[in-house]
């Protein structure tokens, strides 16, 4: 199907959301990497889903706005995908490179909610590494309407993700979650945060084909 | 309810003589000044849930002895635009293109609290900015943290999680609760408990506005205490240790302040910067250059009299 796209409202901005398949049940949420945006049609990789799979811009990307002066977080970002919970209820993600973190970070938060948890390979999945980088602070001039909002790109890209932290949110998940594997790692790559996540005793790795399967 | 021109005096205070904003990134950041125009420039910082116009004593008294004092609101707080989103980094960057605004040439840069610790990391980045750094309880140290273990933090983060969602899904139906000049100063009390009645009626007038309902705070709805991620104190002595301007650090030693991050001269005095000087003030709160504004004056006008 070509995707249907609508629009949700998160403070003064939109978020796009789009649908890229149609179906019943509990949907499958899909989160880009660090300056993508959302597929044009239904990858391949979610073939094993029968519900609903749908996919989000996150602020400053695709079609979603643009806010004014930045101020990424992660844990802002959080919101974005909050949102589509208060219209859509209960979902499954599977988040790439950047969205794997806020994938994982959102779980964590919204444990009734998010129904499971794929992360994957994908751009910013680094982000600043398990300690503050060295500080680099610059002006940029204001953006309008550019995406992926180069502050989106700058602060997201820098963000430390220290693997204790990481593995808080996999508590709040483990300890909540009635599902029996709820986060799934079918990442290759693994930064410090990733690799302590996967090394959790609570935590399953599969390939991204098998993982989507298992929380059908 | 009070009419809108109702005001309160409090001795020492002066609204600022000048007024004007700062485009950082299309968002509009007020600006207040104080003292000869001419003169050298002392850039303040106000720390979270403040704003420029606590200064109101301190900034004054630094002008009357030959500074030109200038300081703004943070995003979100103050006379400052509201912003989408909130972080440190885009607080630090809003710093920089503050005082980019200001001058082009080094100036003495003070930070309290929260902004104290925002200007630790804009001037690992960016020491150029600055030709000399004061540092007001902005120090904070990873030795001090409150006695929590691992569990209660956890709890405590998650707790803080589930709020801060929820109120940004209501963000654009919540508002600051009006109320009476009186009955907003009481309710800050418990966050500033060793500063006047007085006082914080006439923060109220500045810090507020009035409307048919009474008076509401500025700030942003959506922001609340804490939310920092996962940011930990003790990277902030990275930064400290590496400054190389002249720096004085000012620490209240009194633990039951509810505001402030607790540290203490021996957790910070070995990340002094060379020739960094360190004051502690164990009967002095959080809040130093409000609770004993001359004595704190006086101390950075001694610090700061080589450089002039």
């Amino acid at each position: 199907m070509t995707r249907a796209t609508e629009f949700l409202v998160n403070g003064s901005l939109r978020l796009a959301l789009h649908t890229l398949a149609e179906g019943e049940g509990r949907p499958l949420l899909l989160l880009h990497g660090l300056g993508e945006q959302s597929p044009m049609s239904r990858p391949d990789w979610t073939s094993a889903w029968n519900g609903p799979v749908l996919a989000l811009d996150f602020t400053g990307h695709g079609e979603s706005d643009v806010p004014v002066s930045g101020g990424y977080t992660p844990e802002g970002l959080m919101s974005d995908v909050d949102a589509v919970l208060a219209q859509r209820g209960p979902v499954t993600i599977v988040g790439r490179g950047f969205g794997a973190w806020v994938g994982l970070l959102v779980a964590g938060a919204r444990t009734s909610l998010v129904q499971g948890v794929v992360l994957f390979d994908g751009s910013g999945v680094v982000g600043g590494g398990s300690q503050p980088p060295t500080p680099y602070v610059n002006v940029l001039p204001a953006s309008g309407t550019t995406k992926p909002d180069p502050y989106a790109l700058l602060e997201l890209s820098r963000d430390p993700r220290p693997p204790d932290y990481a593995l808080d949110y996999v508590r709040f998940v483990l300890e909540d979650s009635e599902i029996e594997n709820p986060i799934v790692v079918s990442a290759r790559i693994r930064p410090d945060w990733l690799a302590a996540v996967a090394a959790d005793i609570g935590v399953i790795e599969l390939p991204l084909d098998q993982a989507i399967e298992s929380f059908t | 309810m009070p009419s809108t021109n109702e005001t309160r005096e409090f001795p020492g205070a002066k609204a600022p003589e000048r007024t004007g904003s700062i485009n950082s990134s299309g968002l509009r950041l007020a600006l207040n000044e104080w003292g000869d125009p001419d003169a050298p420039v002392l850039a303040m910082v106000h720390g979270g849930f403040d704003f420029s116009r606590t200064f109101d004593v301190f900034a004054p008294m630094i002008a009357e002895a030959g500074w030109r004092v200038v300081a703004w609101d943070a995003r979100g707080h103050g006379d400052s635009d509201h912003a989408h989103m909130y972080g440190w980094s885009a607080d630090v960057r809003d710093h920089l293109a503050a005082i980019q605004s200001i001058s082009s040439e080094p100036i003495v840069l003070l930070g309290h609290s929260k902004g104290g610790g925002q200007l630790l990391d804009l001037l690992d980045g960016r020491p150029s900015l600055a030709k000399a750094f004061v540092n007001l309880d902005g120090l904070p140290s990873q030795f001090s943290s409150p006695d929590v273990n691992d569990r209660e933090r956890r709890r405590m983060r998650r707790a803080d999680l589930a709020s801060g969602l929820d109120r940004r899904r209501r963000r654009n139906e919540l508002s600051r609760r009006p109320d009476t000049i009186e009955g907003l100063a009481e309710r800050r009390q418990p966050m500033n408990p060793r500063l006047s009645r007085e006082w914080l009626e006439y923060l109220v007038t500045v810090g507020a506005r009035h409307d048919d309902e009474g008076w509401r705070w500025k700030i942003d709805p959506v922001l609340h205490l804490g939310g920092f991620g996962p940011w930990r104190p003790g990277w902030s002595l990275d930064h400290l240790a590496a400054l190389e301007m002249p720096f004085l650090g000012v620490l209240s030693g009194v633990q039951d302040d509810p505001m402030g991050w607790k540290s203490r001269h021996s957790d910070i005095e070995p990340f002094l910067p060379p020739g960094g000087r360190l004051e502690y003030f164990d009967d002095i709160g959080h809040f130093l250059h409000i609770e004993q504004t001359r004595v704190i004056a006086d101390l950075v006008l001694e610090f700061l009299e080589p450089l002039r």
